[in-house]
This record gives structure tokens, C-alpha cells and sequence, in this order.
């Protein structure tokens, strides 16, 4: 099998060439059979990619040790939905995985736009094909997952060997939403892929009229939602697994992730200005190029060892092809630019400081400067030792100090930007909109201080996050009544139906309430507490009104570890309420240990609870670290909301709906009935 | 006043705002890269920043001891011994041979002494093969084509 995906993979590197050199070949001559042979070996290369990544995975499964990448990532015992995932344990996998990834998009938009955009598709088909062509390079030549081990024989010549068991998988993959989170990261961060070349493309072939801003907007909210699930199950998984209290720790490998979803953020706002007033076209074509050239720079600076990372994969020369294929696609991008720049001449200019395009425009702002500070940040070593010669690195309170504030910035314009009119907005209308979500936040802000609360960022964030609440569910309130009247259903059944009206905007909505609980989670790590202490049978900690008695201990010996655990009970007020089981497990493939948390979760508060290893005073006793995180579970309940909001958002408005009622009445072509409504016709479609 | 004025001035104001933060946090947080080799020719004004070093941690050299963890970072054939002093627990990935980051203080004496230890992602890093390798004619070679 693995002779079979290695054979697969240079079939797709040929398919690939092919599809590129032809296609090029397609725009040049617009001749229809070979416009349609490149949509074809586009299409193979794609299934040549799905075949090779299924070998290596049945090579996991049938426990196929004469692989060297098996052997590294894998062993007999591990568990069968854990070999899933040992795909991208490695530098080699995790290559294919990326090709895997982007072959369903590639996939999907070959087959989804063959009989449409015909004048657009062949340049996409091109840019994907390059693209693919740099990754099947690696995938081949340069990192190929399907070696075979071989050892030195006796007369010094490489001989082909097998194991009889692996080294197995790193303890800390060995956790369930390691399956989940990569995926949905690559899925992001090859997502971008097929925007940029619809940008790409449509600046190459000048495509008339907006359609392809449609079709890139779509594409982006699509990887932007994977990429966003990526980043907060990334987080998620860091919190429940690494046993440091935290879920963000600015190390380079989560902020390579974080800056394409930043300028893909400031992308999604900023087409709306193009889409509506045919401004902002040269800024939004180059957000999207920065978003890809980003998404490339996050995988070479893991790739490189560049900058020093907890996640880095082995240094390796592979970073030098990643810097070439960075320098090739700007000079592209560069050149597309230069040479067709009159093809995005703004159509018109902005009216006033108070209006939805400086809210836009002052939102873009704020995700550039800090998509800036965290690159510069991150960057920070290569740029100090190339001007100073000296490799200094800046940490926590550097991005910490530039990223809260524009973060709270942010969020107020969240919640100010959506009410805004376009060109200007009267003093009338900012009264309306915004009286009583400006008196609420006071409010709320005040009580809030009165409570106790002291920290600034704290109180600002809470009191935004209710002026920013109230301005949505006005919104909602506001559109339902009017439904709510004409119709006599219920609030919730005219939210729900004035949702799927416009889709795009109150999915839009329902991903800014995702972001404000996301922001009321964050605001809560200032009141983190922490306490460690040395354990005997039946003595007790306290944290907060918690307080955690040890039991005992136990081990258990499991298929492919065996894990030790602390018995811990937990009591509030001398009453007893759960059982916590924090737990060390010990690999004897690898020798590696690995840490499971027990948390116990509430919207109030999480107590995480760590088993931290024995007392280094040589007593042997155990060490429990416990932390008080408040309003943790806010944050993971507002990632589901905001990918719940970007599905609405890519779901078609619902059709113009002519309601009708009677008995009587029949469903004709173009009209919907709709049970219990009075007749009227509906609102514009659309968007805001 | 115009308001492209209007514009220049909000964005100068952020712009700057986030230039005096970030300069800020830069003074708060700007830690030195120095390789084991390197340390060892710092003297002076040098041994008082804030260091970052990387290592392996030399096999058999972790001891556990009342209020620190002591251990040994090798690199360029030079070692460097260590003293961590947090009550953070050290992350499960540091073990003998583990890439490691330390970041604290050289002292005068030699020693190094950390408040963050970083060892390496496992995940990232290639296992080198282990055990014993058998011939394909007697290993189970399940699945092969």
C-alpha cells in the first residue's frame, strides 16, 4: 500500500503540472476541449491526493511497521480513532494532510463552477493547480510520508526492515479533540486558498461586474468559520490538556493562526463597502493576498525553526522552499496588481466620519494594527538580530498591552458599526440606536464597580459587552415586531423568520454575540487564582469556596498507558458536590507522561484541578495545582455561536415570500405559503 | 475641518497609541536569545537581562529538590546547569534528551536560574526510531503492497 500512494502521489504531481501548463494553455487559446482536459486533470489530481491519503491511513490501521512514518507516529495498542490523527503527528503527514485538505476545495469548486463563471474558472483552475504543484513538490520530494524503513546492513548498504511495534503516538495527540482541532486549522488555513484565487483570477481575466466578490466573500466565510473553530478548539485543547491554566499563551505557532483569521476578519467587512459603494477594491484584493501569503508564513514559520516554539517541528531546509513560494506567489500578486490596478478604481469616496464605512474603515484599522504587532511580535527575534544583532524575543505583556485595547475597541465598534447608516448618519438616528445601549452599559458598568470590581479592562469589556448585547437584541426585537404584526406569530417564530429573510446580516449579528461572549470569557482571566500544595490521604486545599479533599490515589493499568489518579472531592460550604479525577498517565512506548485535567465546569467559574507530579522534596507526596478560572465556559459557548452564525450567514435567503391566506389558496411557481401569515410581501432581500 | 483630516487624525491616534503600548510591553517583556555558548561570554550589564536559552537536557541530569528542579541544558557541546525555581509544574515533555527552552537570570557563578521552562511540542518532533528492528520476512508486514 504504501508503493500504491506513493505511485498516487506523483500521478497527482504529473495530473497537477498538466492541469497548470494546460490551463494556461486553455486561457491563451480558449480552446473548449483543452479548457475542459485541465478542468479534468485538476479534478484527477485531487483524486490521486484522496487515494494516497487513504493508504497512509490504511497503513496506520492494518499496524504496517515496515513504514518508517507508521512506525514513528504509531503502535498496536494505540487506539483506532487516535491513528486518525497520528496522519499529522508528523512533518511528512501533516504535509499530506495540508494537500488532502485543499484537494476537497480544489474538489469542490472544480466540480461545483464547471458549466458557470466560465470566463473566471480556467485562471482559478491555474492558481489552484500552482498551488497544489508547490505542496505535491514537498509531498514527493521532499517530505514524503511513504518511506520505507531501512536500516544499515552489513556491508553498509540500506536494507529494508520492519518493526514489530511502533514508538507510538505523543501522549498529548492522544486526546480526543487532537482529531478535531487540526482539521478544522487546515481546513481554515487552506480554505483561503480559494478566495485568493477568485481574486487572483478575477484581477488576471479583469472579470466584469462584482460576482466574483460574491464568490470570494462566500469562500472566506467558509475558511474563516473553520479557521476560527480551529483556533478556539486549538485553545480548548491547550486549557484541557497541557495542565498551565490557560488556553493562550502567544506562542508563535497560535498567532501564525491568528493572523489570517485577522485580516480575513477585516476582508469580511471591508467587501461589504465594495459590494455596496465600489470603494475599498484595492484594499480588499490585497486582504485577501495577505490572508494567503499569512496562512503560508504561519506554516513556514512552524516549519523553519525561525522562531523558537513550544509547537515547532523539527528544524529542517524545508522552510527555504515555503520562503520561495511566499517570494513567488507577492511578485504574482505584485505584478496581477501593477499591471491591471486601473481594473479596481473606487467608484466612490467616503461621506462622513460618522457612517458604516468609517466604522468599517476604523475596524479594519484596528485588525491590521494588531495583525501587525502580533507579526512584529512574533517576528520580533529575526528583525531585532538583523538590526541589532542581537535575538531578543518579547512576550505576554508586549501582545497583552497592544491587543486588549484594540480588542475592546473592536467591540465597541461591533456594536456601534451594524447601526450606522451608510454615507452619514443624522444625530437623530444615533440617538435612536444607541440611547438606551449606551444608558444599559452604564449602567452595568457602574453596578459592576459598586460590586467590587476594580480592574479597568475588566469593567470596560463587561459594560461594552452590554452595550454591544443590547444593540443586537434591539435589532432583532426591532425586525421581528414588524414581522410580528403583519403576521401574529410568536417573537421567536418571527426572529427566526426574519433571519432567514437576510441570512448574511442577522447571521452576522448572531456571530457578533458569539464574539461578545468570547470577550466576557476573556475578561474573567483577570480573575484567575491559583494554589499548590503537597498532599497527604484526607488533608484539604481551599480555593475560592472550594475546597478539595484528597481521598487517595489509584492506578490503572490501560492498553497503551497506565494511568495513576488522585481521588479528589470536592466541597462548597462543607457541603460535598462532585468527585474530581485529575490523573498522570505514563507511555511505556515513548516513556512520556501526560497530564488529564479534571475540570469542573460552570458558567460562573471552571476549577481546574492538575495533578502536578510528586513533591520534589522528596516525600513523594503528590502536588495538586488548582486553579479558579471564571467564565471559562463562555468562551468555548461563544465560538459554537459564532460558527453557528457563520452557517445562517452562508445559508440562501430565504425566497421572496408573497404570504397568502385562505383555504383557498394555492402554491404558485415563485411564491411560498407560509401556515398562519397574513398576506404581504415581503421586505427587500439582501444584505447591510 | 475636512474630513480626510478627520480620518488622518483618528487613525494617527490609534497608530501611535499602539506604538507607545507596544513600546511599553517591549520594555516589560524584551528577553535576550543567547545560545549555552553564548552565555558563558556575557558579563557585566548582560548577565541582568532577561535571557532565554535552548537546550537538550542532558539524560539522567533532572533532580527534584526541596523549592527547585535542577538539570543540566547541553548544546554545542557546552552545558549550562540549571535551576528552576516556579511553582508552575514543568510541562510532561521534559524529559532526558527534550529540547528545552528556559527563560530567567545567569548568575556570576555560572548557573542559570529559569522561571518558565519550555520543553518542545512532542508532537512536532521526529521520534528517532527505537527498539529493535526484524527482517520483512519475520516481522508481521500486515498490509504491505
Amino acid at each position: 500500500m504504501d508503493v500504491f500512494g506513493s505511485f498516487a502521489l506523483v500521478l497527482a504531481f504529473i495530473c497537477a503540472v498538466y492541469a497548470f501548463v494546460g490551463g494556461i494553455a486553455a486561457i491563451v487559446t480558449r480552446h473548449p476541449l483543452l479548457i475542459k482536459s485541465a478542468r479534468q486533470s485538476g479534478i484527477a489530481t485531487c483524486c490521486l491526493i484522496f487515494i494516497a491519503t487513504f493508504s497512509i491511513e490504511y497503513l496506520f490501521f492494518t499496524d504496517n511497521f515496515a513504514s518508517a512514518y507508521v512506525v514513528s507516529h504509531s503502535n498496536r495498542a494505540l487506539a483506532t480513532f487516535y491513528k486518525i490523527g497520528a496522519l499529522w503527528a508528523g512533518q511528512e503527514g501533516s504535509l499530506l494532510f495540508w494537500s488532502f485538505v485543499l484537494a476537497i476545495y480544489v474538489f469542490s469548486v472544480l466540480v461545483a463552477y464547471r458549466n458557470k463563471n466560465g470566463e473566471l474558472m480556467p485562471y482559478v483552475g491555474v492558481i489552484l493547480a500552482g498551488v497544489q504543484i508547490f505542496f505535491l513538490t514537498l509531498n514527493n520530494f521532499i517530505a514524503s510520508p511513504f518511506k520505507a524503513l531501512a536500516v544499515p546492513g552489513a556491508n553498509g548498504a540500506m536494507e529494508f526492515v520492519a518493526r514489530s511495534d511502533g514508538n507510538g503516538l505523543t501522549p498529548l495527540l492522544q486526546y480526543p479533540e487532537m482529531v478535531i482541532h487540526p482539521p478544522h486549522l487546515y481546513s481554515g488555513y487552506t480554505g483561503f486558498t480559494i478566495p485568493f484565487a477568485f481574486a487572483l483570477a478575477a484581477l488576471l481575466a479583469r472579470y466584469p461586474g462584482e460576482k466574483w466578490i460574491h464568490l470570494t466573500r462566500k469562500w472566506t466565510m467558509i475558511a474563516w468559520g473553520f479557521q476560527t473553530a480551529g483556533i478556539l478548539l486549538g485553545a480548548h485543547w491547550a486549557y484541557a490538556v497541557l495542565g498551565w491554566g490557560g488556553y493562550w499563551g502567544w506562542d508563535p505557532v497560535e498567532n501564525a493562526s491568528l493572523l489570517p483569521w485577522l485580516t480575513g476578519t477585516a476582508f469580511l467587512h471591508s467587501v461589504m463597502m465594495q459590494e455596496k459603494r465600489g470603494m475599498m477594491k484595492v484594499w480588499n484584493v490585497w486582504l485577501v493576498f495577505s490572508t494567503f501569503l499569512l496562512c503560508i508564513m504561519g506554516t513556514f514559520l512552524t516549519r523553519s525553526g525561525v522562531v523558537s516554539s513550544v509547537h515547532a517541528f523539527a528544524q529542517s531546509n524545508i522552510g527555504r522552499w515555503f520562503v520561495g513560494f511566499l517570494v513567488v506567489i507577492f511578485l504574482t500578486c505584485l505584478v496581477a496588481y501593477v499591471k491591471n490596478r486601473d481594473y479596481l478604481t473606487s467608484e466612490n469616496q467616503l461621506d462622513s466620519v460618522v457612517s458604516r464605512e468609517s466604522s468599517f474603515l476604523f475596524n479594519n484599522l484596528v485588525l491590521l494594527v494588531s495583525c501587525v504587532a502580533v507579526l512584529s511580535g512574533t517576528l520580533f527575534p529575526v528583525l531585532s538580530e538583523a538590526v541589532s544583532g542581537s535575538k531578543i524575543s518579547v512576550g505576554a505583556p508586549f501582545f497583552n498591552k497592544v491587543n486588549i485595547p484594540l480588542g475592546l475597541f473592536l467591540l465597541f465598534l461591533t456594536g456601534v458599526g451594524p447601526l450606522l447608516a451608510w454615507r452619514k448618519t443624522s444625530a437623530e438616528s444615533l440617538k435612536r440606536n444607541f440611547a438606551w445601549p449606551l444608558i444599559l452599559g452604564l449602567i452595568g458598568g457602574a453596578a459592576l464597580f459598586f460590586a467590587g470590581m476594580r480592574e479597568f479592562y475588566a469593567l470596560l469589556c463587561f459594560s461594552l459587552c452590554i452595550f454591544v448585547t443590547t444593540t443586537i437584541l434591539m435589532e432583532f426585537y426591532r425586525g421581528a415586531k414588524v414581522i410580528r404584526t403583519r403576521s401574529g406569530a410568536s417573537f421567536l417564530t418571527s426572529a427566526i423568520e426574519l433571519t432567514m429573510r437576510n441570512t448574511r446580516r442577522y447571521g452576522g449579528y448572531i456571530v457578533h454575540m458569539g464574539m461578545v461572549l468570547i470577550f466576557i470569557g476573556l475578561a474573567g482571566a483577570a480573575f484567575t487564582q491559583n494554589v499548590q500544595k503537597e498532599m497527604q490521604q484526607g488533608s484539604s486545599m481551599q480555593i475560592g469556596k472550594y475546597t478539595l479533599v484528597l481521598q487517595g490515589l489509584d492506578t490503572k493499568p490501560e492498553a497503551n498507558y497506565t494511568g495513576h489518579r488522585l481521588i479528589v472531592e470536592v466541597f462548597v460550604a462543607n457541603k460535598p458536590i462532585m468527585m474530581l479525577y485529575p490523573e498522570r498517565r505514563e507511555f511505556e512506548t515513548n516513556g512520556e507522561t501526560g497530564t488529564m485535567v479534571a475540570i469542573y465546569s460552570t458558567l460562573r467559574e471552571d476549577l481546574y484541578v492538575v495533578y502536578a507530579g510528586q513533591s520534589p522534596a522528596g516525600s513523594d507526596l503528590p502536588v495538586i495545582h488548582a486553579y479558579l478560572n471564571p467564565l471559562v465556559k463562555w468562551i468555548w459557548f461563544g465560538g459554537v455561536i459564532v460558527v453557528f452564525g457563520t452557517l445562517v450567514a452562508l445559508m440562501p435567503n430565504r425566497r421572496a415570500v408573497l404570504v397568502l391566506t385562505g383555504a383557498g389558496a394555492k402554491q404558485t411557481a415563485g411564491e411560498t405559503l407560509v401556515r398562519g401569515m397574513t398576506p404581504s410581501v415581503t421586505i427587500r432581500e439582501g444584505h447591510d | 475641518m475636512k474630513k480626510q483630516a478627520k480620518f488622518g487624525i483618528g487613525i494617527g491616534v490609534i497608530v501611535l497609541s499602539m506604538g507607545f503600548l507596544g513600546w511599553l510591553g517591549y520594555g516589560e517583556s524584551k528577553t535576550y536569545y543567547h545560545t549555552i555558548a553564548e552565555l558563558q561570554t556575557l558579563s557585566g550589564s548582560e548577565l541582568s537581562h532577561r535571557i532565554r536559552v535552548g537546550g537538550s537536557v542532558a539524560p539522567g541530569s533532572i533532580r527534584h529538590l526541596a523549592g527547585r528542579v535542577d538539570f543540566v541544558l547541553e548544546g554545542e557541546g557546552k552545558s549550562l546547569p540549571v535551576s528552576y525555581l516556579s511553582s508552575d509544574p514543568l510541562p510532561d515533555t521534559f524529559i532526558d534528551k527534550s529540547q528545552a527552552l528556559v527563560e530567567g537570570h545567569a548568575t556570576t557563578d555560572g548557573r542559570f536560574v529559569a522561571d518558565v521552562v519550555q520543553a518542545k511540542c512532542a508532537s512536532k518532533y521526529e521520534a528517532a526510531p527505537g527498539g529493535t528492528a526484524v527482517p520483512p520476512s519475520k516481522a508481521a508486514m500486515k498490509g504491505s503492497m
